[in-house]
């Protein structure tokens, strides 16, 4: 018997990763590996036909998830990567689509895609880890930057005041809403599983050590060690008003499940509209 | 395979270029479009919203270009043939995600109803600036097919064509229009579906677990899937591999980029398209695509009564460009004359062809409105001199 064949050496993510991609690029303490360890989790234990989901990323470290998942996988551009999951939604609509990307990529660039598919309620769930920087770029100041924070851009600390993720998605429109951080892996499998059982537009932000780079330059300690202070700092407070949830230097991490309602996605809003102006002359489309 | 019946309009009518290109879209199977307002470009995308709930698809107006060309990439890749229209500002903002599609090898169409510029130049006014944009507008080394047609009739017929090269090659293919041939209503034959040939996606039918997204098949050009059947395959912008892996690295560049332009290169005869006439026995032949190719008529008429022998040849297809027609016809000929509407674009291209063995004279225009045949005239007895 080969030693890869022994049952205690095979990876119980086999089946759901690219093993002849990994070694992974991510750096030792990253948490992104832990985002994509839920997501396995929560597809897993959804019982869901891995053949049905796909999976696009758009560009930075988590755009390269994309890559290592065993799923119909779309490494897009940077920022693009809703607009591409909508044509892939809209033209298969038996897909369940997952976006896995960063802050910079879903919040920075891609930031108009995000608010009009949440507006459409887009039937997809975007997971989206907060690492609140630019990191494959070398830890450039972001979007989700907190006040104060040091950055490689913003080298005597961030003065721009940064987006609050799950109010921007609220008030944008999407029907689920939740924000919790790496070190909460059953509460992310959890929302990521209940996120994709459900027809609509939905996010989850997952904030996520930069142990390189954001952690380094606000010396917020190292590895494990910093997963633990993002734990140690959140507060799980359900249904938390999005408004009153800003992220602040170092302050504490209000995390949770803050939205969860019902609205008609884009798809089924064309059927039914059309249906009831047009009638039976209308050609009802994905079924 | 014949066009679906569902999507074909047969009978005779009275359409603008810009409609007719929607009409085009939905005969060869098109049944997903995402697009952006913008002048003169925006009747084709109301004539699909319009027509696409009697057909069975799906019409979604997206936040902006770069979200268009995107979702379009996004529903080729879940099975569906994709189009979006534009015009020059709107075609700038796509060009990043061209450079997506050619990566991924992704068949999709876009219509380009050009307006002059650059900026916002002349939103409502005509113009054939984007020529070079069309070829070179994304970064890196690609190829693409670029149509030119110079009537509705025309914008029917080619985007049916523009749809069926985009599906053998994996490739955008553009649409190459102008304001002029998009607003001019003029009548359109729609042939029954029967009568209209559609090329079908290159579907892969192996084994799942053998399906390699980029191996290629004995034309060149690799076999594709569509998400949700299974083969749980990857692709990305980076540099990749037959596996649609990323390989950064030099070998893997050089092996995997010329492919995308030589796959059109080496089918270059087999695409290209022109029309010409009375070219035998010419001294000049005037060169001319889409609306300046119709002003161009006059201009030759009129040379041709005053003894002069002048041929014309018409690019129904500018990228790829004829280049071995312009070579062999340069050793035959005085001069080539190149009236368009911009400020030296597909001349450069005859030009460099022409390798100093004719003479290129460019009918520069700048846009607005289209020549003045007289001005295409004083260039054809210069050229004659």
């Amino acid at each position: 018997m080969k030693n890869e064949d022994r049952r205690e050496d095979r990876n119980p993510m086999e089946g759901f990763l690219r093993m002849d991609r990994i070694p992974h690029i991510w750096c030792p303490g990253c948490g992104i590996g832990t985002v994509v360890t839920s997501f396995a989790d929560a597809l897993k234990k959804s019982k869901i036909d891995l053949d049905d989901v796909a999976v696009v990323s758009g560009i930075g470290c988590t755009g390269r998830v994309a890559g290592y998942v065993k799923l119909d996988s779309f490494h897009s551009t940077h920022g693009r990567a809703i607009p591409f999951a909508t044509g892939l939604k809209l033209a298969n609509p038996d897909l369940n689509v997952v976006v896995f990307s960063g802050d910079g990529d879903i919040f920075g660039i891609g930031g108009n895609h995000f608010i009009h598919a949440a507006r459409r309620n887009m039937d997809l769930t975007v997971i989206c880890v907060n690492n609140f920087n630019y990191a494959m770029t070398g830890g450039q100041v972001a979007a989700t930057t907190p006040l104060g924070a040091n950055a490689s851009t913003s080298p005597y600390g961030n003065f721009e005041f940064s987006f609050s993720l799950p109010y921007l998605a609220e008030a944008a429109g999407a029907t689920y809403v939740a924000r919790w951080t790496a070190l909460h892996l059953r509460r992310v499998t959890k929302s990521i599983q209940e996120a994709m059982a459900k027809p609509g537009f939905s996010l989850i932000e997952v904030i996520t050590p930069c142990v390189t780079l954001y952690a380094r330059r606000n010396r917020l300690g190292d590895g494990l060690n910093l997963l633990k202070y993002y734990y140690d700092k959140s507060v799980i407070e359900h249904g938390a008003d999005t408004r009153t949830i800003d992220i602040s230097y170092q302050g504490k991490l209000v995390c949770g499940k803050f939205v969860d309602k019902e609205k008609p996605t884009f798809l089924d809003a064309m059927n039914e509209h059309m249906i009831k102006i047009l009638g039976d002359k209308y050609v009802k489309y994905g079924e | 395979m014949k066009a679906d019946p569902k999507g074909v309009l047969t009978g005779s009518h009275y359409l603008d270029g810009d409609y007719a290109i929607a009409e085009g879209g939905l005969a060869a199977g098109c049944r997903f479009f995402a697009g952006y307002p913008i002048t003169p470009s925006t009747e084709t995308a109301e004539r699909f919203s319009e027509r696409i709930p009697f057909v069975g698809g799906v019409f979604i107006q997206m936040e902006d270009e770069l979200a268009s060309i995107t979702a379009l990439i996004g529903a080729a890749w879940g099975g569906k043939k994709a189009m979006t229209v534009t015009s020059g500002p709107g075609f700038s903002l796509m060009m990043e995600n061209i450079g997506l599609a050619c990566m991924m090898e992704t068949p999709l169409v876009i219509a380009n109803v050009q307006r002059g510029g650059p900026s916002t130049g002349l939103p409502t006014l005509t113009g054939q600036q984007d020529m070079m944009q069309a070829k070179w507008g994304s970064h890196g080394d690609y190829e693409i097919i670029a149509l030119s047609p110079d009537s509705p009739q025309e914008c029917f017929d080619l985007t049916i064509e523009a749809f069926n090269l985009s599906e053998t090659y994996r490739v955008p293919v553009f649409l190459m229009t102008d304001e002029c041939v998009g607003h001019m209503h003029e009548k359109v034959i729609i042939p029954p579906a029967e009568e209209i040939e559609v090329v079908e996606r290159k579907w892969y039918e192996g084994p799942k677990d053998k399906y390699l997204p980029y191996k290629l098949d004995k034309d060149g050009i690799p076999f594709m899937v569509k998400a949700g059947d299974g083969y749980r395959f990857h692709t990305t912008g980076l540099t990749h591999d037959e596996r649609g892996y990323p390989v950064i690295n030099a070998e893997c560049q050089a092996k995997t980029i010329p492919r995308l332009s030589d796959k059109i290169k080496d089918n270059a005869d087999k695409i290209i398209m022109i029309e010409e006439d009375q070219i035998d026995n010419a001294e000049i032949v005037v060169i001319s695509y889409g609306i300046t190719s119709r002003v161009s008529i006059r201009a030759v008429q009129l040379a041709r009564k005053a003894g002069m022998k002048i041929g014309t040849l018409r690019l129904k297809t500018v990228w790829p460009f004829p280049e071995k027609r312009i070579k062999q016809l340069a050793k035959k000929i005085k001069a080539f004359v190149v009236p368009e509407i911009n400020y030296g674009q597909v001349v450069l291209e005859v030009e460099r062809n022409a390798g100093g063995k004719a003479a290129t004279y460019h009918v520069p225009h700048m846009g607005g409105w289209v020549h003045d045949p007289y001005d295409i005239l004083n260039v054809i007895k210069e050229a004659a001199k």
